[in-house]
């Protein structure tokens, strides 16, 4: 990310001066990843594109596929009902995402920057259950949020017939749910981050501008917060990326269903099971691609400029 | 999906992460073609009549050694070797369009009705005709009709069934002194009465989606009748009619009886629920409330058919899914297997199949029942006065809107049950469409 700025003219004769040998090795090293990644990222993603204009249950060859145009399309946005909710959900997720984990992160990360006694202890408190896997964080929600069984309600003395609060069964609790669990763990991640950033901000830099009268908040504000920039990109980043990927968690309650529709439940939804609607299938995955380009494209666009330019 | 799976939670559980797993686990075996040669050709050539290569979804240890025990017994009879490819039921069953056309085992496990006619449709299976000619005297004509083709041939091969009903404890009614209603007025009657007795009258549980369809089905069933119904399965046609209104305004009379929260329960959790004695009924398959009755509890759980609405139906319908075997496409042992299926279709081999199993019963007639327990002695009086069997709603019509489709609507009919007219109206724009793309 932070290459050492190279004006072009410079670059071109620095190349000149590696030997064939590392030539050769350079090829090899952007070439198979290069290579790979088409193969088994971009041909599939035109594929998935292509197929999302046919209609095609799995059975048979090409010849059996039927070209449907954008008629996937039209079913998807006037008579599939759980596609609107499935977009808002991956709204709300990233939405959640951004307010809750990335700031409570950040200040997470800054508290334990602070030298204070067993930071160790609460770093890795918080950071454990990043190291779950999200389906397992799934299971967790339901042992946690259980209507009858679960921890919550048991605690409150919600588990009864009369009163009971249905925290996965209700459509508008749910989400809300599960967002929690999500958070839980997506704050982990982004305390981690941020804390690796500030390590590396030089703590002289604080100190003058405490020397100079500045108080907590200011010093953060002026100092340590513009030195964070590249760190806020990939906080940014990751957290794009975790609400669009969202899923396990989700399709450990129940499939992604009943108020807990994602796109990539739908997906799953209908491309894995015994006669898919592959052509559908991907008609929704190419939806859940261009959102993601929306997000990926500006990201690169400014990160090439921002190169060019130094 | 997997409806009738208990352990289906487990697969679930692997998620998106298993399933790339998967494919990777598949490009490295079609990696390795001189390999998998070597291990056909061994088989293959050797002993050509001898083995029979079984494809089977019951990965899990319980059916398993049931179906170990059946393979030896097998072996003993037939004097064929199988050679078993086990699977986890719903990888199995998720995987099937792949398999079948892959490289296929000569047998597999499947389901009857829809589920056996689309693949049969598809010519991924062989005809079993020879193997009717030998069985053919040990099976009821509705179990026949669930094992042939659109085309009048036999595809398929009846070995296990159970049915739906409505279940309760037995030492709990005895000691509230409540019998089994007949109709639906009765039936509302007794919910009342056990709401006032501080029970959950109905337990029912749908955090999964498919438990409600058990009971979609035998509403139109009793409503609208078999004919009607399987139609409606089959054609997807007929969704937005008053018939299919009125299926769900009948049901929306059972909403307040049931489990708090099912929208957030598994069929477990209601299944123990009938168990604890805190509730008093609840519309679930023997196959699953059995695994929970077991042992000491087997012969406590009592069940009724679901109650009439229209008489000209009467109670003429169960619900009772048939699991059984097809032949793939090309068989390498296609003799062999037609002889596996011979004795697989007996009683006997059913019989050895079922050893002490509380949950399913034989498909075949002449099976020793006084190994059964009371509630498997009392389902095949239930089946066996049934006109018409159905196999359940996700093995009856398309699985692209079983899933998919209906699924989701059951779930938000139950979570807002006043906007049928436009839930119907939706459900019948989807199925156009499936049915015109997958038809």
């Amino acid at each position: 990310m932070s290459a050492i700025p190279l004006s072009p003219h410079r670059r071109r004769k620095r190349l000149m001066r590696y030997t064939k040998r590392d030539r050769t090795a350079l090829t090899l090293m952007a070439g198979v990843p290069l290579l790979l990644s088409i193969a088994f990222v971009w041909l599939p993603a035109l594929a998935t594109v292509a197929l999302s204009f046919f209609n095609w249950t799995g059975i048979g060859g090409f010849s059996d596929m039927k070209a449907a145009g954008f008629e996937n399309y039209r079913i998807i946005f006037t008579i599939y009902p759980q596609f609107p909710p499935a977009i808002e959900h991956n709204l709300l997720w990233l939405g959640v995402f951004f307010f809750i984990p990335a700031p409570f992160g950040l200040f997470l990360a800054v508290q334990l920057n602070k030298q204070i006694r067993a930071s160790r202890i609460y770093q890795s408190i918080l950071f454990l259950p990043v190291v779950l896997s999200l389906a397992l964080v799934g299971f967790m929600t339901e042992l946690v949020f259980s209507p009858t069984q679960g921890l919550v309600n048991n605690l409150t003395g919600h588990a009864g017939q009369n009163n009971l609060i249905d925290w996965l069964g209700n459509p508008r609790l749910n989400i809300w749910a599960v967002l929690i669990m999500a958070c839980w763990r997506q704050t982990g991640y982004v305390m981690i981050l941020f804390l690796a950033g500030l390590k590396s901000v030089d703590p002289s830099l604080q100190e003058a501008a405490s020397l100079d009268g500045a108080n907590e908040w200011q010093a953060f504000r002026h100092v340590v917060w513009p030195a964070l920039r590249p760190i806020n990109i990939v906080v940014v980043v990751v957290t794009v990326i975790e609400s669009l990927r969202a899923f396990d968690i989700v399709y450990i309650i129940n499939q992604g269903t009943n108020g807990l529709q994602l796109l990539s439940t739908l997906i799953t939804a209908n491309i894995i099971g015994e006669t898919s609607r592959i052509g559908f299938g991907s008609a929704l995955a190419t939806i859940l691609l261009v959102i993601s380009l929306a997000f990926v494209l500006p990201y690169v666009y400014t990160t090439f400029r921002k190169d060019n330019r130094s | 999906m997997t409806s009738q799976n208990p352990a289906s939670f487990a697969a679930h559980a692997l998620g998106r992460r298993s399933l790339l797993k998967g494919a990777l686990a598949a490009a490295g075996v079609a990696a390795l073609p001189t390999l998998a040669g070597c291990s056909t050709s061994k088989s293959g050539g050797s002993a050509p009549s001898n083995a029979v290569s079984f494809g089977c979804n019951a990965a899990v240890p319980e059916p398993k050694g049931a179906y170990q025990t059946l393979f030896t017994a097998a072996k003993k009879s037939t004097g064929l070797t199988v050679d078993v490819n086990w699977v986890d039921h719903n990888t199995f069953q998720n995987n099937i369009t792949t398999y079948l056309q892959g490289n296929p085992q000569d047998v597999y496990t499947w389901f009857a009705g829809e589920r056996m006619q689309y693949f049969a449709g598809q010519g991924l299976a062989s005809n079993v005709n020879d193997v009717w000619k030998v069985i053919g005297s040990s099976y009821s004509d509705a179990m026949k009709a669930q094992s042939k083709g659109a085309d009048g041939n036999y595809y398929f091969v009846p070995f296990d069934y159970y049915p739906w009903a409505v279940f309760y404890s037995k030492s709990l009614w005895a000691s509230k002194g409540y019998t089994a209603p007949t109709t639906w007025d009765q039936f509302i009657t007794l919910a009342k009465k056990m709401k006032t007795d501080g029970l959950i009258p109905l337990a029912f549980t749908d955090k999964d989606g498919w438990p409600a369809m058990g009971t979609f089905d035998y509403l139109n069933m009793r409503i609208n009748g078999y004919e009607f119904h399987i139609n409606l399965m089959r054609t997807g046609q007929g969704w937005n009619t008053p018939k299919v209104a009125a299926v769900f305004d009948q049901w929306k009379q059972l909403i307040p009886y049931y489990s708090p929260g099912f929208l957030g329960l598994t069929w477990q959790e209601g299944a123990n629920q009938i168990l604890n004695k805190q509730a008093g009924m609840m519309v679930l398959g023997l196959d699953q409330i059995g695994t929970i009755f077991t042992g000491s509890n087997a012969n406590d759980l009592g069940f009724f058919a679901f109650p009439e609405i229209d008489s000209a139906n009467g109670q003429d319908s169960v619900e009772a899914p048939i699991d059984g075997f097809m032949v793939s496409k090309s068989p390498k042992n296609s003799s062999g297997a037609n002889k596996l299926l011979e004795y697989l279709g007996t009683a006997a081999a059913q019989q050895v199949w079922l050893g002490s199993n509380p949950a399913d019963i034989a498909t075949a007639s002449g099976v020793d029942t006084s190994k059964y327990t009371k509630p498997q002695a009392s389902a095949i009086s239930l089946i066996s006065s049934a006109k018409h069997l159905s196999q359940f709603m996700d093995r009856d019509t398309l699985p692209s809107f079983a899933d998919p489709v209906m699924l989701p609507a059951i779930q938000q009919f139950l979570s807002s049950p006043n906007n049928v007219s436009s839930l119907l109206s939706n459900l019948d724009a989807q199925a156009k469409t499936i049915w015109a793309t997958n038809g």
